[in-house]
C-alpha cells in the first residue's frame, strides 16, 4: 500500500463538464437506442430505396411465420437469406404465450409494445441528446479540450501500428503516457464525435418528412428517405459497438480508476515500474 | 478512500441501471412524465417551424418512383352500412359538408369538387410505423374549397371527419385535424384520384386528404365533414385525431 502511494499520484483527467455530458450522454444514448428498438418493432424492416414498396425486396427483415414443419418460428431475413431466429428475435415466449415482436421487451423502451410511447421517450431524449452535443462541442472547441485531448497529433499518428498491438496485447499506458488519451482512443472518439453522431442525427431528420421540405430531394443524396432509415440503423448499432469496446477498455485498463475520474475527476496515475 | 469509491460507483451504475429497465415502464404510468415527455413535441414543432417556411415544399416525384401498389393501411373497408351503400351507388350521394366557424357553410358533390381546380402530385407518403408509399394524388386544393366557405377569423383548425367507425359496436369515427397554415398549403389538398384513376376504397374513396408535410395517420381517408374550429378540446377526445386520443403526437411532421 505504502510503496504504491509513492509511485502514483492523482492527476486530475476530466473537467465537470466533460464529466457532466459525458453522463448526460450515457442515459440519453441508452433511451434513444431502446426506444428506437421499439419503434422499429411498428415495421421491422429496412430498405435501400426512397420508398419500401418500389419493388424491391427488403435488405433486413425480422418477422415470424408458421412453418410446415415446426410451427410458428421467429426468422430474420438477410439480404434474402433467411435465419431462423425464434428466441431471440422475431418471435418468443413471454409469460407463457407466443410473442411475434422483432426485439424483445427486455431491450426496448418501452416493455411491451407501444409504437406511441416510443416516440415520446425517442424524441425528447433527441433533444437532450442534441442539445447536449451542442454544448459538449461548443465547451471543447471553448475550453481548447478538443485540440488539446481529442485531435491526434501527426508524430501519433505514426505510432498507430505501435497502439493496435499494445491494444490487441492489453497493454495500457503508464506514467504520464496515461495521462492522454491514446492514438486509437482519440480516433475513436473524433469518428464518433464528427462522423457517427452528426450522422445518426442527419439521418433521424432525414426521416422527418416536414424536414424534408426544407431543400426538397436532400434525403436522396443518402439513397432515400428508407435508405437513410436503414442509415441511422446501422449506425445505432456501429454506436452500441463502440460503446462496447469503450468499456472492455475501461475494465481492463482499470475499471474504478476510470470510473472515479469520470465522476470525480481525479485519475490514479501509476508510474512506470523501476 | 477507494471502497469509498467503488460503493458510490456501484450505487451510481445501480441506480441508472434500475432507472433504465425497471424505472422507464414505471414512468411512463404516471400522470406527470408522460407531460415532460411531450416537451419533446413542442420542441419538435417549434424548431421545425423556426427553420422551414410556411411554403416549404414535400419533395414530389417521377413517375418512375412509383410504388407498384400503394398500400392500405387502417381501415380497408369501412363497417359502416350508410357509406358501403354510398359505395355502391359510386358515390353520387355523397357529399361533403363544410361547416363550423364558416361564413358559407357548404355541401359538395363529387361531380362539383372535379370540376374545381385541381391539382396533381406525386408525393412519399410516409407511416407512423416507418415505412413509405409513393403515390400520385389528383385532387382540390383545400384552399379552394376554404375559398368558397370563407372561414371565420376565429378559426384555428380544420376538423376532418370521417365514415369509418374504429370501435366494432360502429362508433368511434376516425377524425383528424390540422392549423389553417398546413389547411393553406399549396401541397394540402383533397384527393380523389390515385395514380391516374379515382380513388380506391381501400385508400379512402371517395375523397382523403393530403398533408404532405407530415405523417401518414394525419391524411384522414372516408372524408364526410370537414368542420372549422377555434379549439378541438370539444371533439371526440379532444387532442385532435383519433391516433392523438390514443397517444400519439398531434404534431406529426417527424
Amino acid at each position: 500500500m505504502r510503496a504504491q502511494d509513492i509511485h502514483s499520484y492523482l492527476y486530475y483527467r476530466h473537467t465537470l463538464p466533460v464529466r457532466v455530458m459525458h453522463w448526460i450522454n450515457v442515459v440519453a444514448l441508452t433511451i434513444l437506442m431502446m426506444s428506437g428498438l421499439q419503434i422499429f418493432n411498428a415495421h421491422p424492416a429496412l430498405y435501400w430505396a426512397k420508398s419500401s414498396y418500389s419493388g424491391k425486396p427488403p435488405l433486413l427483415q425480422i418477422t415470424s411465420r408458421n412453418d410446415d414443419v415446426a410451427g410458428p418460428i421467429g426468422v430474420t431475413r438477410v439480404f434474402g437469406y433467411e435465419f431462423n431466429s425464434t428466441g431471440v428475435l422475431g418471435l418468443r415466449e413471454h409469460n407463457g404465450r407466443l410473442q411475434s415482436l422483432a426485439f424483445p421487451g427486455w431491450i426496448t423502451i418501452p416493455g411491451y409494445y407501444s409504437l406511441a410511447e416510443a416516440r415520446s421517450w425517442h424524441f425528447f431524449f433527441a433533444w437532450v441528446f442534441v442539445l447536449n452535443g451542442i454544448t459538449y462541442l461548443l465547451y471543447s472547441i471553448y475550453s481548447r479540450h478538443l485540440t488539446r485531448d481529442l485531435l491526434p497529433t501527426r508524430p501519433e499518428l505514426k505510432t498507430i501500428s505501435v497502439s493496435i498491438k499494445d491494444h490487441l496485447l492489453l497493454r495500457h499506458p503508464t506514467g504520464d503516457a496515461s495521462r492522454r488519451y491514446n492514438v486509437l482512443q482519440k480516433l475513436a472518439y473524433v469518428a464518433v464525435i464528427f462522423i457517427l453522431l452528426p450522422l445518426v442525427i442527419l439521418m433521424g431528420w432525414a426521416m422527418s418528412p416536414w424536414l424534408d421540405s426544407i431543400l426538397p430531394g436532400w434525403v436522396d443524396l443518402f439513397g432515400g428517405r428508407q435508405a437513410a432509415r436503414t442509415i441511422h440503423f446501422i449506425v445505432a448499432w456501429l454506436l452500441v459497438a463502440f460503446v462496447l469496446i469503450h468499456v472492455f477498455e475501461v475494465i481492463v485498463s482499470g475499471l474504478w480508476n476510470h470510473m472515479r475520474s469520470m465522476i470525480t475527476g481525479q485519475y490514479r496515475v501509476k508510474e512506470q515500474a523501476r | 478512500m477507494k471502497r469509498m469509491d467503488r460503493r458510490e460507483a456501484l450505487r451510481a451504475l445501480g441506480g441508472a441501471g434500475a432507472l433504465l429497465l425497471a424505472g422507464c415502464d414505471r414512468l411512463s404510468d404516471t400522470t406527470w412524465f408522460p407531460k415532460v415527455l411531450e416537451a419533446g413535441e413542442r420542441v419538435s414543432r417549434g424548431v421545425h417551424h423556426l427553420i422551414t417556411s410556411r411554403r416549404s415544399m414535400a419533395q414530389e416525384f417521377t413517375e418512375a418512383d412509383l410504388s407498384p401498389e400503394f398500400r392500405s393501411n387502417g381501415t380497408s373497408l369501412p363497417d359502416n352500412a350508410q357509406y358501403k351503400a354510398m359505395a355502391r351507388a359510386g358515390f353520387v350521394d355523397w357529399r361533403l359538408r363544410v361547416d363550423g366557424l364558416v361564413h358559407n357553410p357548404q355541401a359538395f358533390s363529387l361531380d362539383r369538387l372535379r370540376a374545381m381546380k385541381m391539382r396533381t402530385q406525386i408525393t412519399r407518403h410516409d407511416c407512423v410505423e416507418g415505412w413509405s408509399a409513393i403515390g400520385k394524388w389528383t385532387g382540390v386544393p383545400l384552399s379552394e374549397v376554404l375559398a368558397i366557405v370563407q372561414p371565420r377569423e376565429r378559426a384555428r383548425f380544420v376538423v376532418f371527419h370521417c365514415a369509418d367507425p374504429k370501435s366494432d359496436d360502429g362508433t368511434d369515427f376516425y377524425y383528424e385535424s390540422i392549423d389553417m397554415e398546413d389547411a393553406y398549403h399549396p401541397q394540402t389538398i383533397l384527393a380523389y384520384g390515385l395514380n391516374g384513376q379515382a380513388l380506391p376504397i381501400k385508400n379512402g374513396a371517395p375523397l382523403r386528404l393530403r398533408v404532405e408535410r407530415q405523417l401518414g395517420y394525419k391524411h384522414a381517408k372516408y372524408l364526410l365533414r370537414l368542420e372549422l374550429v377555434e379549439s378541438f378540446a370539444q371533439v371526440a377526445g379532444g387532442k385532435g385525431g383519433y391516433w392523438e386520443d390514443n397517444g400519439y403526437q398531434w404534431y406529426a411532421g417527424i
